[in-house]
């Protein structure tokens, strides 16, 4: 179910690189985990990240969530269309749900990132704690 | 992403925890309770019950009778309505309220004879309230703690009175808007009121905790034609706020009055006196420095129950706030300086740190259209 191209991060969000683009989104467990969401609040282009930091918050009816960026760089484009209708995280969130895009600084934390199979084994990890 | 914390262990739970597992619920911490936030998604829940009929859970609430000669003058007493004026077979919303007119609780209470009533209180305060109504017992009034003895199952929505009236003898849909009487549903010997939490038409269907289950399912399966869905207390809490039903722990408590938190029609001062009244009058003499109202947001953002207010007239704060379903914006109500608390006045909420303007509006935010 977690695309292999991607990467992951513990706070649940994946990331795509693409030459020195990287796209981020939150991943199918993390929609299904905070159920509908109706409110969606991204950075403006242009915003400086360094790995970590928060970038924005989605919202479901009941909980608040921040989104954290697993890689540094500058946003250079956010979705538009999920602040308009944030449905479409829950929908699809490998794929038209995605965030925003950073053109990647430096690309030593993707390497830290998780396969789409460690964030598997990770997420049941998780599960069977609670 | 931050995933939400897992529930603690040790909750209690209702009769129908089993059937909720079954359904797929999604169950939180809910004032010691364990009980189900959602089943298919808040949204759609919350349009099963605006459209059709949604079933909720609320077993968790507590239930005491108060019976004896002196029963009615000690209600009068302990709450700001006018027991008084209540029929056999009638409900009223009240409240426990402190010395200061503050609330200990908000509840409802049925008259089943001039001797015998049932207050129903949240479940959370149980044995709060318990404690604080053994505690002013006078006279000839036993006070029972009935809570483990009912379990609660709230049928509510347009569709609601078509579905119970298929099962129930005698038909619940003739039952007036908070009245009730004893009903078999299903088969099962319950107490039936046209209550509810949700803004809509809609009844509470008092039973036997080893009837709940049956009930539960038969309910679900008979309302098929009807789409009935099973719902959780996310959407309970969205209907309760788009009409403007106060919440115990959000915008209600022991620091709020009754004036306050706008609920003045609840409270008689003409009947005579009771707990809480002589503060309640000089405070309506001198004149409220606080009041609830309703907001909708100007910029974008959901403001919560908690987030401070600014505004034209003093600080305040926001008690309850969520995205509104079936209006699609963000909707809230909050504590407001009385001089800030005119239709249309703006004032800023501070939502983690980022300063969005809000509007006072008319309420409820949500009116059901026969009403």
């Amino acid at each position: 179910m977690n695309p292999e191209d991607l990467r992951y991060a513990e706070s649940h969000e994946w990331v795509r690189v693409d030459g020195d683009t990287g796209t981020i989104g939150i991943t199918e467990h993390a929609q299904k985990q905070l159920g509908e969401i109706v409110y969606l609040e991204l950075p403006e282009v242009g915003h400086m990240y360094d790995a970590g930091d928060e970038f924005g918050t989605v919202e479901s009816v009941k909980a608040v969530s921040e989104l954290y960026t697993p890689i540094a760089g500058e946003v250079v484009a956010v979705n538009k269309g999920a602040i308009g209708e944030p449905g479409i995280i829950n929908d699809d969130p490998f794929g038209d749900g995605w965030l925003i895009k950073l053109k990647v600084s430096t690309d030593v934390e993707i390497g830290k990132l998780m396969s789409a199979e460690a964030y598997a084994d990770y997420v049941a990890e998780e599960e069977q704690e609670k | 992403m931050t995933a939400p914390a897992a529930a603690p262990t040790a909750l209690r739970r209702t009769p129908l925890y089993g059937l909720h597992r079954e359904l797929g619920a999604k169950l939180i911490d809910f004032g010691g309770w364990e009980m189900p936030v959602q089943y298919a998604g808040i949204l759609e829940e919350h349009r099963a019950v605006r459209e059709r009929v949604g079933l909720f859970d609320v077993s968790h609430m507590g239930e005491f009778d108060v019976t004896g000669k002196d029963a009615l003058a000690y209600l009068q007493w302990m709450t700001p309505n006018d027991v008084g004026k209540l029929a056999d077979g009638r409900i009223h919303y009240s409240g426990f309220l402190t010395a200061k007119g503050t609330f200990v609780d908000d509840l409802l209470v049925y008259r089943k004879t001039q001797d015998a009533y049932l207050l129903v209180v949240n479940a959370g305060n149980t044995p709060k309230d318990f404690a604080w109504a053994s505690e002013h017992a006078r006279g000839d009034v036993r006070i029972t703690d009935r809570s483990s003895d009912y379990a609660l199952i709230a049928v509510q929505g347009p569709k609601a009175a078509a579905l119970l009236s298929r099962v129930s003898s005698p038909d619940p849909s003739d039952l007036p808007y908070y009245g009730f009487r004893d009903t078999k549903v299903c088969g099962a010997a319950t107490l039936v009121s046209r209550t509810g939490y949700t803004g809509e038409d809609g009844f509470e269907v008092y039973c036997r905790p080893e009837d709940a289950s049956r009930l539960f399912r038969a309910l679900l399966d008979e309302g098929k034609g009807e789409g009935a869905a099973p719902c959780g207390l996310g959407a309970r809490d969205t209907l309760r706020l788009e009409a403007k039903m106060a919440l115990y722990g959000n915008d209600i408590d022991d620091t709020v009055t009754a004036l306050e938190a706008d609920l003045g029609w609840i409270v008689k001062l003409s009947k005579g006196d009771f707990l809480g009244r002589d503060a309640l009058v000089l405070q309506k003499q001198s004149g409220l420095t606080r009041k609830l109202v309703g907001f909708e947001m100007v910029d974008r953002g959901i403001a919560r129950h908690g987030y401070p207010a600014k505004s034209p007239a003093g600080p305040g704060i926001v008690t309850s706030g969520t995205h509104s379903p079936t209006l699609g914006r963000p909707i809230g109500l909050a504590l407001l300086p009385t001089a800030a608390t005119a239709i249309g006045t703006e004032f800023h909420v501070d939502i983690r740190g980022r300063d969005a303007a809000a509007r006072v509006v008319p309420t409820p935010f949500y009116k059901r259209p026969s009403q």
